[in-house]
């Protein structure tokens, strides 16, 4: 079994409050020099077989019209080294 | 013979019983409709009403909008059936990519519930025909995830097309893109809007009847009354 790891974040442009106040609560919890933090979303995939070019494309597909919403989201795939 | 206006119930919609009431008010016969169903067992118009569909799991909408009742509303709102969706509705009607853009975390990360004023700014929607554009009303409005949210191409087309259904007044309740509250898409067939007009319908539980218009519209559109 292989591990393809999606990470999806807000596109830059698209405000994160929720970032914001992760950020904002930071130095009140003693951590300091911290300027900015999105937040974004990490899927966990297990694949079964190899993890060739054509399980990887149908990847990107999922995370295209599933995973992200690419209205507002970014997203990269990567292979996870056992 | 009256119009059916069909309204889906979602695992987790909230506020389907309220649509099938403004429906019912407004002279028409409320249908329900089942997500798992296919079939849209021929109803003339469709409510996607508020409420947390799937939990909001992934994104609001994004499990909804692959529902079996989604794959058929989908194709049939493209070709032409009155479609209107509230609240979590709207969130489906963006992920369906029926309408453009998105719906985000409110600015403030409150969840706001409160009478909304807003102004109706066009009249030439399946959703919008009772009102005047210009026309103001007051409807409840609760929301977590109510910030519209497009790219300024996009907002800008949308300004030029008139599909900017309505906008908030007084206050921005969520941090929505040029205080968009409601859009249509280019036909005007299909209606997203955050506030809940299927809540103000009439005096006893409502703070105005001001929501009724949606339903009396898309009535008028239908059997030409």
């Amino acid at each position: 079994m292989a591990r393809v790891v999606v990470d999806v974040m807000l596109k830059p442009e698209i405000l994160d409050p929720q970032g914001q106040a992760v950020q904002r609560a930071l130095p009140r919890l003693g951590f300091s020099g911290i300027s900015d933090v999105r937040q974004g979303k990490r899927f966990e995939l297990e694949v079964e077989g190899p993890v060739d070019d054509a399980a990887l494309a149908r990847i990107r597909e999922a995370a295209e019209t599933f995973l992200a919403n690419t209205v507002i989201e970014d997203f990269t795939v990567r292979v996870e080294d056992q | 013979m009256t119009a059916r206006i069909g309204v889906v119930t979602f695992p987790g919609s909230l506020d389907d019983r309220d649509a099938q009431r403004a429906v019912r008010i407004a002279g028409a016969e409320p249908v329900a409709l089942w997500h798992g169903d296919s079939s849209l067992h021929g109803v003339d118009g469709v409510v996607l009403p508020g409420g947390f569909s799937y939990g909001d799991y992934l994104r609001c909408g994004a499990i909804s909008r692959f529902s079996p009742v989604m794959e058929t509303i989908i194709s049939e709102a493209q070709g032409g059936l009155p479609v209107l969706g509230i609240c979590n509705g709207f969130q489906i009607l963006c992920e369906s990519h029926l309408l453009p853009g998105a719906l985000t975390r409110n600015d403030h990360l409150h969840f706001i519930c409160r009478d909304q004023r807003l102004r109706i700014e066009t009249s030439d929607t399946a959703w919008t025909s009772s009102y005047e554009a210009g026309q103001e009303i007051v409807v409840p409005l609760k929301n977590g995830e109510g910030g519209y949210v497009a790219d300024e191409r996009t907002l800008d087309m949308l300004e030029a097309e008139g599909r900017v259904v309505a906008r908030y007044l007084e206050l921005n309740p969520n941090g929505s893109r040029r205080d968009i509250a409601g859009i249509s898409n280019a036909a005007g067939n299909v209606v997203g809007l955050m506030p809940h007009p299927e809540h103000a319908v009439e005096p006893l539980t409502g703070p105005t009847t001001d929501g009724l218009g949606f339903f009396t519209s898309v009535l008028k559109k239908l059997v030409g009354a």
